[in-house]
Parts: structure tokens; sequence; C-alpha cells
């Protein structure tokens, strides 16, 4: 399994923090967010495929050829507004 | 160095935060420090309150990088880096970076450095109350232009 978790304006707009999946053998982050958009739809495939969104797994960086593994926590957020 | 990173709901007290980078060490030449307030005007729109999230975990560890970069280009004895999250009101400080050095110039420029950072690349979000309705702010083209000039000053 793998630990999805969603922050700010992509987590209201799919109205979840997080969720697990299973993942069919060794997957990139495009495979993950290809199942994810076909579970759940039009709504998840426009927040997870916007041009800005970020990812990380484990806490770190990647872009979306990343290799995922199970027990990894893979994070979707848009870009960072602190300060 | 010493490092001290807090991301957290509470106030905190800026005078106590300098004092206490003071007392690091007796090299402590140079105190340098940002505070960052929530404004109450943004692309003119009348800001009532902010809201903050955070990834717990990573957030904490990009700020330990950025602070690890500015350790290895400038001579800094200790640094501190506060972020608040949660519900904020205007005026109320956002967040605070201070840097104790022996010389002046290379607390300025480490302050300076993690805090363009800091605004760039930590996992921090913001979400404006205004007169508008609420709204998740995008990141500042200009901070992304301010933070790129340290990498063409690198080395």
């Amino acid at each position: 399994m793998v630990k999805v978790i969603f922050f700010a304006s992509i987590r209201e707009d799919l109205g979840l923090n997080e969720t697990e999946v299973a993942l069919d053998g060794p997957s990139t982050v495009a495979d993950l967010v290809k199942l994810l958009v076909e579970c759940h739809g039009a709504k998840w495939s426009e927040a997870l495929s916007r041009e800005n969104t970020l990812v990380a797994v484990n806490q770190t960086m990647v872009d979306d050829q990343h290799t995922i593994h199970a027990g990894d926590e893979v994070a979707f957020f848009p870009p960072v507004t602190g300060g | 160095m010493h490092i001290k990173i807090s991301v957290q709901e509470a106030a905190f007290d800026v005078g106590d935060e300098t004092l206490e980078l003071g007392r690091v060490s007796k090299q402590v030449g140079a105190i340098t420090s940002f505070t960052g307030l929530v404004r109450d005007i943004n692309e003119n729109a009348g800001v009532s309150g902010l809201f903050l999230e955070h990834y717990p975990g990573m957030t904490e560890k990009q700020i330990a990088q950025i602070i690890a970069e500015a350790g290895e280009r400038w001579q800094v004895l200790a640094v501190t880096v506060i972020h608040r999250v949660g519900e904020l009101l205007p005026s109320e400080p956002i967040v605070f970076v201070g840097v104790a050095s022996l010389h002046r110039g290379d607390a300025f420029n480490a302050c300076e450095y993690i805090i363009d950072f800091l605004k760039t690349r930590a996992a921090f979000w913001k979400k404006e109350q205004s007169v508008d309705g609420p709204r998740w702010l995008t990141t500042r083209a200009s901070d992304v232009e301010t933070a790129k000039t340290w990498r063409s000053t690198e080395g």
C-alpha cells in the first residue's frame, strides 16, 4: 500500500486529506495519478494534472517519472506560499 | 552551528528569540533578524485574516536544508527559524528568521538567504480571508525571481 496525502487547495478540491492505494507492481508517480483519476474521475484529473501541482515522495520533491514503492508516502500540493 | 526550527500555532517573542541567539556563544558579534507580519492588504483586497498549513516533517526538513546551505556560504554560529501556522490576524507576526554570527555581513546575508528560500521552497500554504471571500494564495513571481538571484551569486 502507498499512503497518498493532499495539501491546501488540492486537499479542498478533492475533499480528502489522504487515501491509501494498492499498486500493482513498480509504478511511477504518473502511473499513480492515472490510477487515481481512473478511480475518482474528472475532479481528480483536474486537481492532480495542473501544470503547477507538485509531488513529494517520502517528503522529498520528485518528478512524475519517480518510481514509487510499497510503504511510500506520496504527497500532492500546490506551489508553496510561506513566509 | 546551533539550529532552532519551530513550526507552531503559538505567538513568539522577537526580543526573547534575539536574546537567545546572543547566548549561544561568546563569539557572537552580530545578530540580524527578519520578522514577517500578516498584512491587511494583498492585491487590493481587504484581508481580514490568514490560514496557514504545512507538511509536518517535510517542512522542517526543508528549513533545515536551507539553513545548512546558508551555513556553507557564510560563517554562521546560530540560526532560529519560527513559522506560525493556523489562523492569523493582520499585524500578527507570522515568521521569524534570526542569525547570529561573528560579523554583521555574514549575519545579514544568511538571514536574507534563509527568508528568500523559505518563501519559495518550504512547504507552507496560505489561505487568505478577504472581502472577496477565502482564497488560496499563489506563489509570487517576484519571490521566485528574488530567490533565483542567489543562484547567480553562487560560488
